[in-house]
């Protein structure tokens, strides 16, 4: 949690405010897509090119947020239907079994327990929304199902916290535990096999199981520093930081390019921060870990993975809870209204770019971009087993980019533009001012942070180096090993496909912006 | 929990909650109205703005 309050007020907050501020400066260019405002922001013709992350980043992630997005629809059906939120189901398996991590190719079913009906029906509704004009039911869905969604948090955290211990036979299993394993500051007992993996973490050496306390596992205390002094630590909590408050997606810059001159982007990027922070921290932290804790233990919840833990932990908690029927339906539904303002919201910018930048219409714009996300979808959809090539997408897209994305933004912010004109721009309309010791921030600090998390992060995971220069060990670890193998460890022929489509869309998407190019410098040509 | 983690509880929760109260309270209260004394003139510029008085 230190690392995510540092990252939130030393990247995320800043990131935001730059983003807005560059969004509505394009915007009064009558540009919306990074591209474009990279290109009126730069002399060089190379300015555009800066910007084509601001469409890979929001549309490869729209491609696997989609699939997400049907859980949330899939849940809600099932939770209609009585077939979750009882007493004694298996949700893990019912998880693996719906959103098909259980096997490659098993979840290209169409029943109500499998997910694939639900994904076709939120596609096509996606595109639907976005080819007929969303802006009164995104504000309709925000205006009342958001507060409905805090609402029946505000009940479901009632509800956890008065849990107690769920287990009787596992009293060590109990709400105070659940939340110590989350907020507890300092040392902690990392349990890894023998071959180096992670297994699990706990609040002392003591507290780990005994069967994992015999040959072929291996115990290690982590104090508060040596925690702090890990890059993956760092990385995803910034990568956290930048998904909770969708910076360096590309969605705010385009979003803000349609404010007017007047509107207090200040106060709109502070107020936007801060709703997504008390709903992830205030809500979502007090809710699903220490409710995973609780159900499934330390070693449950690192096997979970991010994406599957509020699906394979809630359900047990509608499970405990009067009503849970009905509570667990309305909660996945509103979910799914949720996501579905964000899914929308990451097409956008694609729409943007496609329309200002190869002049077509709105028509063939959405064709265009149906058919490639829908090509994506489709393969994530497909090679679900372990969720590895939607988690490897989001690791490479939904982490590494944004970071890269983020680094340009605030590069382009506190050295092209200048803070001082940057300052300015911000301050056009606003009533609160942002603090002065954030022209500093975002000048140097935010920059060196990036920069120097993101090369700690290469030499760990890339090169493979363990920090140490008398006893120096290469060995790539995690979603590298993936690609390239290790000794004894076969490269996951999925996590290189799911690779290979990023680069595609990278090339892609590469050839687009220079087509843009082309016309937005015809566009500028002086007519006789 | 340890005290620590009860402390690290309550500043993190505390901290997202007020800023987020506060950002909302702002965004609902509106623009701030500008104080009388910028709205009047102490002497119209004509005579025939005399009702400006």
């Amino acid at each position: 949690m230190i690392a995510y309050f540092i990252s939130l007020l030393v990247i995320g907050i800043p990131i935001c405010w730059v983003e807005w501020t560059l969004g509505r400066f394009g915007g009064q260019h009558n540009f919306h897509s990074t591209s474009g405002i990279f290109n009126v922001l730069f002399a060089s013709r190379w300015g555009k090119y800066l910007g084509v992350i601001g469409f890979i980043v929001p549309v490869t992630i729209y491609m696997y947020y989609v699939y997400i997005e049907a859980w949330c629809l899939g849940y809600a059906m099932n939770s209609i239907a009585g077939n979750l939120s009882g007493t004694g189901i298996d949700y893990a398996e019912f998880f693996g079994r719906f959103t098909g991590a259980a096997g490659d190719g098993i979840a290209l079913h169409f029943g109500l327990a499998e997910v694939g009906i639900f994904v076709i029906f939120v596609y096509f509704l996606n595109f639907f929304f976005i080819y007929r004009g969303i802006s009164k039911g995104i504000e309709l869905v925000c205006k009342f199902a958001m507060p409905a969604l805090i609402l029946i948090a505000l009940i479901i955290l009632v509800r956890v916290l008065t849990l107690g211990t769920p287990d009787a036979a596992k009293p060590d299993q109990n709400i105070i535990t659940g939340l110590g394993y989350l907020w507890n500051p300092g040392a902690v007992a990392v349990l890894e096999t023998s071959s180096g993996l992670e297994v699990a973490r706990y609040p002392d050496v003591a507290a780990i199981p005994a069967n994992y306390q015999g040959e072929g596992y291996t115990q290690k205390d982590l104090d508060l520093w040596l925690s702090l002094m890990n890059p993956q630590l760092w990385l995803a909590a910034a990568g956290q930081i930048f998904f909770s408050l969708s910076v360096g997606f590309g969605v705010i810059i385009t979003y803000a390019s349609y404010l007017k001159k007047d509107d207090d982007i200040v106060l709109s990027g502070l107020t936007a921060s801060a709703a997504n922070e008390f709903c992830e921290v205030g809500l979502g932290g007090l809710i699903t870990v220490p409710a995973a804790f609780m159900f499934l233990g330390a070693a449950g919840i690192v096997g979970q993975g991010t994406f599957g833990l509020g699906f394979n932990v809630l359900p047990e908690v509608f499970a405990h809870m009067p009503g849970g029927q009905i509570f667990a339906s309305i909660f996945f539904l509103l979910l799914f209204l949720a996501a579905i303002t964000s899914s929308l919201s990451m097409l956008q910018p694609g729409i943007a770019f496609l329309e200002e930048g190869l002049n077509i219409n709105r028509k063939q714009s959405v064709a265009l971009l149906g058919f490639v996300t829908g090509i994506g979808t489709l393969f994530i959809w497909y090679f679900s087993k372990d969720l590895k090539a939607l988690d490897t997408i989001d690791f490479w897209v939904g982490t590494v980019m944004l970071f890269i994305q983020a680094t340009i933004l605030v590069l382009i912010f506190g050295w092209g533009m200048g803070v001082k004109r940057g300052w300015e721009i911000a301050h056009e309309g606003a009533e609160m001012r942002i603090p002065n010791i954030y022209k500093g921030i975002i000048k140097y600090v935010t920059p060196a942070f990036l920069l120097i998390i993101f090369s700690l992060f290469l030499m760990q995971n890339v090169f493979g180096w363990n920090y140490s220069f008398t006893d120096p060990v290469f060995q790539p670890t995690g979603y590298m090993r993936d690609l390239i193998g290790a000794e004894g460890v076969e490269p996951s022929y999925v996590a290189r496909l799911s690779v290979a489509w990023i680069a595609i869309m990278t090339i892609f998407s590469l050839f687009l912006v220079n087509v843009a190019g082309k016309n937005w410098d015809k566009r500028n040509q002086p007519t006789n | 929990m340890t005290t620590g983690g009860w402390i690290t509880m309550i500043l993190s929760v505390g901290f997202v909650t007020t800023l987020f109260l506060y950002c909302i309270i702002r965004v609902l209260r509106g623009p701030r109205e500008s104080p009388d004394h910028e709205l009047g003139r102490v002497e119209p510029v004509a005579e025939n703005e005399t009702d400006q008085r």
